[in-house]
């Protein structure tokens, strides 16, 4: 790599280069060698800094500056203010930054201050693309260390001693897993990586991917190399096109670097890696249906046991692990387990990632230690809701997960709390819900997200879930009776205790988790046919108040000719004619019109 | 890849660029060349392009290369400020990128300050 004596990076992760940051790049080039800088400052496409709410990002180094929301016309500017001259153009920073006009680093903002990266630890610092910037950054040394130097046995303890947890949502302990799978009998062995990420609002494992692709192939080599496997397949869905694209170029530049092949590093060790494509059906990140779909089977579920370490893909022993639980393997061998053991809580060690969406100001990727809390990441890394709004729950887990109300914010993030309150740690996506939500509606779109991913092999989910969803939707529909609110509760037992896998197991979680926490909302919507948040629509009045101006607004802008009413005089809404389109509450200026 | 001896090396190749990218340490040297108005007029850009070259081709991973603004002496444009740790700053005026070259071999390099071209000799 030449030497320059400025590199910009620009954000290349699915979130900024959708709101133009290939176009940003292409006119820093542009910009670069109109002003013959091209061999002193160098463009470098890196993964997701995390902070997607405020992208484009891009940021200049050496000085570290973060600029955000950056358009392509901002990057002449940046060019010839900051690269040419020198002068940092303050306005177009992240606006947290620059207090007073003195800028900061972007390690004290609050986004950044209380995260711990070890997942994400080369993620908007590395192109993902150059094997030799994994390289720089230590990457593939716990490999070489691994190969040369310690026995399948002794990594095994290591990650068994870390503590090292799945982080795909069930959190079985990783060490454990390893050993089942090193211990099973056969010649034959498969290391396989489920990318399969599917709960909405998720995005972890995909910025991983697109990130920092070799810290995964690296954790898969070690991986085959202490079960002894000569085989790995990454599972990905196909609607993640920029990690399967960089996964290509970050496995081709591992075989061309001889880490996949034969005799790696000099040894008898021989491994190779494919990518398997899956079609984005929920239920193929249920480690059983990834197996069936790799195999070229319909991606359904069978019982467990056997478990896939004794049989799994082709029947081989296999050793599934998700991408962020990969991710953390070679930041394990390299620092030790005792590094890892040390972060966290009694029982979770480590980080996890989550995707903070919904209504939060910071939308994006975070990676916080075990053990911080709920409150933490909603407040301070996250900002809060936007707009002075209240905030009501978080929901975890996704469709598997449930809701957690404001008074178990102070609940530290591990497996065991998160369960023990009747959510669960999932694979990491985090939807906050402000005062706007009706959690009814709520536990109802997760429904309908199962309902559609029910694989329909065995009934409790395939008829059950379906069920459900009725029953919400007489619910919101202000129909249901409270015995009915009843029998939801035991048809929602019912299912978790008898579907085959975790898909139908999980999805009442929603529900059940809204009903324990939210019961007055439930019961308003069925005692007062009433929806405290106003969302559910069957059960919205609108009323014109008496302040009406008479402006006629309401009136041209309703499709339905539901209101009726004389220039300046008081209008009325024809209830019968009304299909609650909100139209005429966003239109009305005076605020005459509510809806109850 | 055969051994840890060639893994070794490409690390070293690719982490000294990589410094770059690292929050300005407390040990790195800076290069600051002013590159206002003034002195991209008086030939500023060479003298930075300079700098950079003879940073990159003498691996000096702990130096880093930046501009600043006027520092109202523009009658000695170029200007260069060098930056040691634990060491007050020198200033070079009148600039060119000969001397920058000199100056990176003998200040940085070797530590000896480059007294001809520092600004109390030419006030």
């Amino acid at each position: 790599m030449e030497f320059v004596r400025s590199h910009i990076l620009v954000c290349a992760g699915t979130g900024c280069s959708a709101a133009k940051s290939m176009e940003i790049i292409e006119r820093f080039e542009e910009h670069l060698s109109r002003h013959a800088l091209e061999k002193e400052a160098k463009v470098i496409r890196t993964g997701c800094f995390g902070l997607c709410e405020l992208g484009p990002i891009v940021v200049v180094y050496p000085e570290g500056s973060f600029y955000s929301r950056v358009t392509p016309d901002d990057v002449k500017r940046i060019v010839e203010e900051h690269i040419l001259k020198g002068r940092i153009v303050k306005d177009l920073l992240y606006h947290e930054t620059v207090e007073e006009d003195v800028v900061s680093s972007i390690n004290e903002t609050g986004f950044y201050k209380k995260q711990l990266r070890i997942a994400l630890r080369n993620c908007g610092i590395i192109d993902p693309e150059n094997i030799d910037e994994y390289i720089a950054f230590d990457g593939y040394s716990a490999l070489a260390r691994a190969l040369t130097e310690q026995t399948g046995d002794e990594i095994v303890d290591i990650i068994t001693k870390s503590g090292l947890r799945g982080r795909g949502g069930a959190g079985f302990p990783t060490g454990r897993k390893w050993m089942f799978a090193k211990a099973a009998a056969g010649d034959e062995k498969y290391v396989a990586c489920n990318a399969d990420e599917g709960d909405p609002g998720a995005f972890m494992d995909r910025s991983i991917l697109e990130g920092d692709p070799h810290s995964v192939i690296e954790a898969m080599i070690i991986a085959g190399y202490a079960v002894g496997a000569k085989n790995g397949i990454i599972y990905i869905r196909a609607e993640y096109p920029i990690a399967v694209a960089r996964l290509e170029v970050a496995i081709g530049q591992a075989r061309e670097y001889g880490f996949l092949g034969k005799n790696i590093f000099g040894t008898d060790f021989e491994f190779d890696l494919e990518i398997r494509l899956g079609a984005g059906a929920f239920v193929c990140g249920e480690e059983t249906a990834l197996i069936a779909s790799v195999e070229g089977l319909r991606g359904e579920p069978r019982p467990r046991p056997p478990f896939p370490a004794v049989k799994g893909i082709f029947g081989k022993p296999t050793l599934l692990n998700n991408v962020e639980t990969y991710a953390n393997i070679p930041w394990i061998l390299q620092n030790g387990w005792e590094a890892m053991a040390e972060i966290g809580t009694e029982t979770s060690k480590g980080t996890k990632v989550f995707a903070l969406g919904g209504k939060i100001t910071n939308t994006g990727l975070v990676e916080i230690a075990m053990g911080t809390t709920l409150r933490e990441i909603v407040e301070e890394i996250g900002g809060g809701c936007p707009g002075g709004k209240k905030f009501k729950a978080a929901q975890t887990g996704g469709p598997s997960g449930g809701c957690i109300p404001a008074s178990h914010l102070d609940t530290p993030i591990d497996y065991e709390s998160l369960s023990a309150i009747g959510s669960m740690m999932g694979s990491g996506g985090l939807i906050v819900m402000d005062e706007d939500n009706c959690m009814v509606d709520i536990a109802k779109y997760f429904l309908d997200f199962t309902v559609e991913e029910s694989c329909g092999k065995c009934v409790p989910c395939r008829i059950g879930t379906r069920r459900m969803y009725q029953m919400l939707e007489r619910i919101t529909e202000g129909k249901a009776t409270m015995e009915e609110l009843d029998s939801l509760k035991e048809l929602c037992e019912h299912i978790k205790a008898n579907s085959l896998c975790a898909l139908g197991g999980s999805a009442p979680n929603p529900v059940l988790s809204t009903i324990t926490h939210f019961r007055e909302e439930y019961e308003a919507h069925v005692r007062d046919r009433r929806c405290p948040a106003g969302v559910c629509k069957k059960l919205l009045t609108y009323k014109i108040l008496d302040n009406c101006r008479g402006c006629t607004a309401c009136a041209r802008v309703c499709p339905v000719g539901a209101i009726s009413g004389k220039v300046k005089e008081l209008h009325v809404i024809d209830q019968d004619k009304c299909i609650k389109c909100d139209a005429c509450f966003e239109k009305c200026k005076f605020g005459s019109i509510i809806k109850e | 890849m055969k051994s840890l001896e060639e893994l070794k090396a490409i690390r070293e190749r690719t982490r000294g660029q990589m410094n770059l990218r690292k929050e300005d340490g407390p040990d790195n040297t800076r290069i600051v060349v002013g590159m206002a108005t003034c002195g991209i007029a008086a030939g500023a850009k060479p003298v930075l392009s300079a700098a950079v070259d003879q940073v990159g081709r003498r691996k000096l991973d702990h130096v880093v290369v930046t501009q600043t603004g006027c520092i109202g002496m523009c009658m000695y444009e170029p200007i260069v400020e060098i930056y040691v740790p634990g060491q007050e700053k020198v200033t070079y005026v009148k600039m060119t990128p000969e001397r920058m070259e000199k100056i990176v071999a003998e200040h940085i390099v070797n530590g000896q300050i480059v007294g001809e071209y520092t600004i109390g000799a030419n006030e």
